[in-house]
């Protein structure tokens, strides 16, 4: 019982089941024999629309038998159960472990299909249709929310079925990708550029190595200013994977393009992050799903 | 029952007395009983009890019949191969079954209670057991009054051990519909049925054999809420199980002479119309809600009118107007008044539509989704582009292959040519379909398409509409 912040309400709940509990013994045992009048002919005397009386049927016996079930199996319950207030019950039950025995129930079912596969080098697991139809699932259920179904990607999420990569295309380089995630981390420049308008020139010349719309004499200005980028970037533009530092001169903007964007850029930085996976997936899966992601760029 | 609704009925002022409000209930020892309607509900034991012990067993193909595959989430009842997507369908059978429940109730009563309700069939089974083990209703109550004997014992243990023999195939064939008979019968022998299997053989079974042997009339008394409101759904022209009283009262034992029978009703007041009562009222009280109307009073008074030389429906099913009137009028005449052919009529239209609606219901089902991730994008050849996620659920038993078509906008058309999609019998696939239309063809905003999925080998077409968003 995490869900409260101090132990009142704990307490709260568990002295309203508590007194509930209580007040069904006690409402069974008091309400068993009472005064009631009856008639010869079995009513209560009691007449509504001129002619509806109540019956005096007495409740069958088994039916309160059903009642003292209930309060029998509320007591046993609340005992092996967690429920009463932050009394975790004698099971020691967990939604969490629940959770977590059936996923390694269902890993253990599924070990040896995947057995096959985990001796398979990613180059030949691509041609394999079978595989591909599990890689594709397993894409579609955790990747597909942010890389999109087509894996085609969208603003801030690289799209994977091109040859442009920021850590590198080759299947070990997209496996740790995948299996430790990848923090891209681009600093604030604009102190070491220098001024606003030293930062609208090196804009314009970053603009400038794609060949992209820029200000020629801007770009020439810029130029200089380039060494503060250079060193995750590269001297010429073309980045570094090691770093994951993107390649500023094809046409492809993950964070969106145009000169006030590469400005934003500069300024502001990015921190963008591909969360790691293997605890979601097992080595397995992730050697499966590599070979798809792999596939998407890569002839089959 | 009060001749005017006006008429107060006096009730004595009486002196409070300490009772319990709970009851342990009297057994009810039904004698067993022969005639018309009793054959009436033999035949309807052995019609339901025919079909639902025999449907698992048909085969149809390579596969049962009719199975209700839970975990695959397919339902196959002979020719057809349902989705979950087709729960309509259930919900159409169950308000056919409603509707058919008021139209016979009106007509006549409690009809499904006294003779096809499972309540009421697998009692029937188990009374015939019982019948046959420890004898009728007198020997069967000497017996339980007697003392416990190796005669008792052995009669008590064979009946047990017969009823849970019914019990327990009645829960075997019940989890036949849902994992296949023959493989549970297979498992059965070399005793390794799932748990849950086990769990729901058991438990339907001892429901069956708690039900029908023990909590008997309790149920319909106690916990069946159709037995409740179904007496709202009477009227005055609904046939119901009746005691003539003009013609039974006074009743006693038949006189001598002719001269002193003229004083007499025809009610010789044998009782054996409470002896076979499986609810244990007396019908010659009146309409009581707990009567199931299963006309087991009205065969044993035939008998005995029969014996005695007196016309037989003394207790018969008749109507209340009827009864009042005189049978002024033909009880035919009153059968078709407004409420009866309104719910004949809207009975016969929903089966109408349900017949129309499954003899055309195509066996593909399309799904559409719109990708979450990304809204719109431009692609690098200059095109605006929507993603969607088509789930093509094959409701064939043979593999299909799937064409994919878009139209709805100027231009628009799916980003790959030629799209191809084999889905394998009774399986469903998620395909990622990109489509295209010309930047700037279309004003910005929300327009809606259509996706026509067409089966190669059957022209079955399914046209599904979806939005297709243009961004500012």
């Amino acid at each position: 019982m995490s869900d409260f912040i101090n132990a009142f309400w704990a307490n709260y709940v568990a002295i309203i089941v508590a007194v509930s509990i209580l007040a069904c013994v006690l409402l069974l045992v008091l309400t068993a024999r009472k005064k009631v009048v009856s008639d010869a002919n079995n009513t209560t005397g009691h007449v509504w629309d001129e002619d509806l009386m109540e019956m005096n049927n007495p409740l069958p016996l088994w039916w309160v038998g059903l009642f003292v079930i209930t309060i029998v199996f509320a007591v046993l319950y609340l005992f092996l159960y967690p429920g009463l207030g932050q009394n975790q019950g004698q099971f020691k039950w967990t939604s969490r472990d629940q959770h977590a025995a059936e996923v390694a129930k269902a890993n253990e079912a599924l070990k040896p299909l995947y057995a096959q596969y985990d001796a398979m080098k990613v180059e030949d697991l691509v041609k394999d249709p079978k595989a591909h139809a599990i890689g594709e699932r397993l894409f579609m259920n955790n990747c597909a929310q942010c890389h999109g179904s087509d894996a085609h990607g969208s603003k801030s999420f690289p799209n994977l079925t091109d040859n442009d990569w920021l850590y590198g295309g080759n299947p070990d380089a997209i496996k740790q990708s995948i299996t430790k995630g990848r923090n891209g981390v681009m600093p604030p420049m604009a102190a070491a550029v220098g001024t606003p308008e030293d930062v609208r020139n090196l804009a314009n010349y970053v603009l400038s190595l794609s060949n992209s719309p820029h200000d020629n004499v801007r770009a020439q200005l810029g130029k200089s200013k380039f060494v503060a980028c250079a060193a995750c970037h590269g001297a010429d533009g073309k980045g570094m994977q090691a770093l994951g530092a993107p390649n500023l001169t094809d046409k492809i903007w993950l964070h969106g393009w145009g000169e006030q964007t590469v400005i934003g850029m500069i300024n502001a930085g990015k921190n963008n992050l591909m969360p790691a996976q293997e605890g979601r997936l097992t080595p397995s899966q992730i050697h499966v799903l590599t070979a798809y992601v792999w596939g998407l760029s890569n002839n089959r | 029952m009060s001749d005017s609704p006006k008429k107060v009925i006096p009730i004595k002022a009486s002196d409070e007395e300490l009772v319990s409000l709970y009851q342990s209930s009297q057994k009810i020892y039904p004698r067993s009983v022969k005639g018309l309607f009793a054959n009436w509900r033999w035949a309807f034991v052995w019609l339901t009890q025919l079909v639902f012990y025999g449907l698992p067993w048909v085969e149809w193909g390579q596969r049962q019949a009719v199975l209700f595959d839970l975990e695959a989430r397919r339902f196959y009842i002979f020719g057809l191969v349902l989705y979950p997507q087709d729960f309509i369908y259930l919900t159409g059978l169950l308000v056919i079954s409603a509707l058919s429940l008021f139209l016979f109730t009106a007509v006549a009563g409690r009809l499904w209670c006294g003779y096809a309700c499972p309540q009421t069939v697998y009692t029937e089974i188990f009374l015939w057991i019982e019948h046959h083990v420890e004898g009728d209703r007198s020997a069967r109550m000497r017996l339980d009054n007697g003392p416990w004997g190796t005669a008792r014992l052995g009669k008590k243990s064979l009946k047990h051990f017969l009823w849970l023999a019914v019990a327990l195939w009645t829960g075997f064939t019940f989890v036949g519909y849902f994992t296949p008979i023959q493989v549970l019968l297979a498992e059965f022998a070399h005793w390794n049925l799932g748990s849950w299997e086990i769990f729901w053989v058991f438990f339907y079974g001892f429901a069956t054999y708690g039900n029908a042997g023990f909590m008997r009339e309790q149920v319909c008394k106690y916990m069946c809420p159709y037995a409740r409101f179904q007496s709202a759904m009477f009227d005055q022209d609904t046939l119901i199980v009746t005691y003539d009283e003009g013609r039974g009262e006074p009743r006693g034992k038949r006189a001598k002479t002719d001269e002193l029978q003229t004083q007499q009703g025809d009610c010789i007041d044998c009782t054996l119309c409470v002896q076979v009562c499986p609810t244990g009222i007396d019908i010659r009280n009146g309409l009581q809600y707990e009567c199931i109307g299963c006309g087991a009073c009205v065969d044993v008074c035939n008998t005995v009118m029969d014996k005695v030389g007196l016309e037989r429906g003394l207790v018969r099913y008749d109507t209340q107007r009827a009864m009042k009137s005189g049978h002024a009028e033909s009880l035919l005449a009153r059968i078709f008044r407004p409420r009866v052919l309104i719910y004949s009529t809207i009975l016969g239209l929903l089966c109408v539509a349900m017949m129309v609606s499954l003899a055309m219901r195509k066996p593909l089902k399309v799904d559409i989704v719109r990708d979450r991730a990304t809204l719109a994008r431009i692609t690098e050849d200059g095109m605006l582009q929507n993603v969607y996620q088509l789930q093509l659920m094959n409701a064939s038993e043979s593999e299909q292959t799937y064409t994919v078509a878009v139209r709805g906008l100027d231009q628009v058309k799916l980003h790959k040519d030629a799209v191809e999609f084999v889905v394998g019998p009774t399986e469903s696939r998620w395909v990622v379909l990109q489509v295209d239309i010309p930047y700037g063809t279309a004003s910005s905003g929300s327009h809606k398409i259509w996706f026509d999925v067409k089966a190669k080998a059957s022209d079955v077409v399914v046209s599904e509409s979806t939005s297709f968003l243009v961004p500012r």
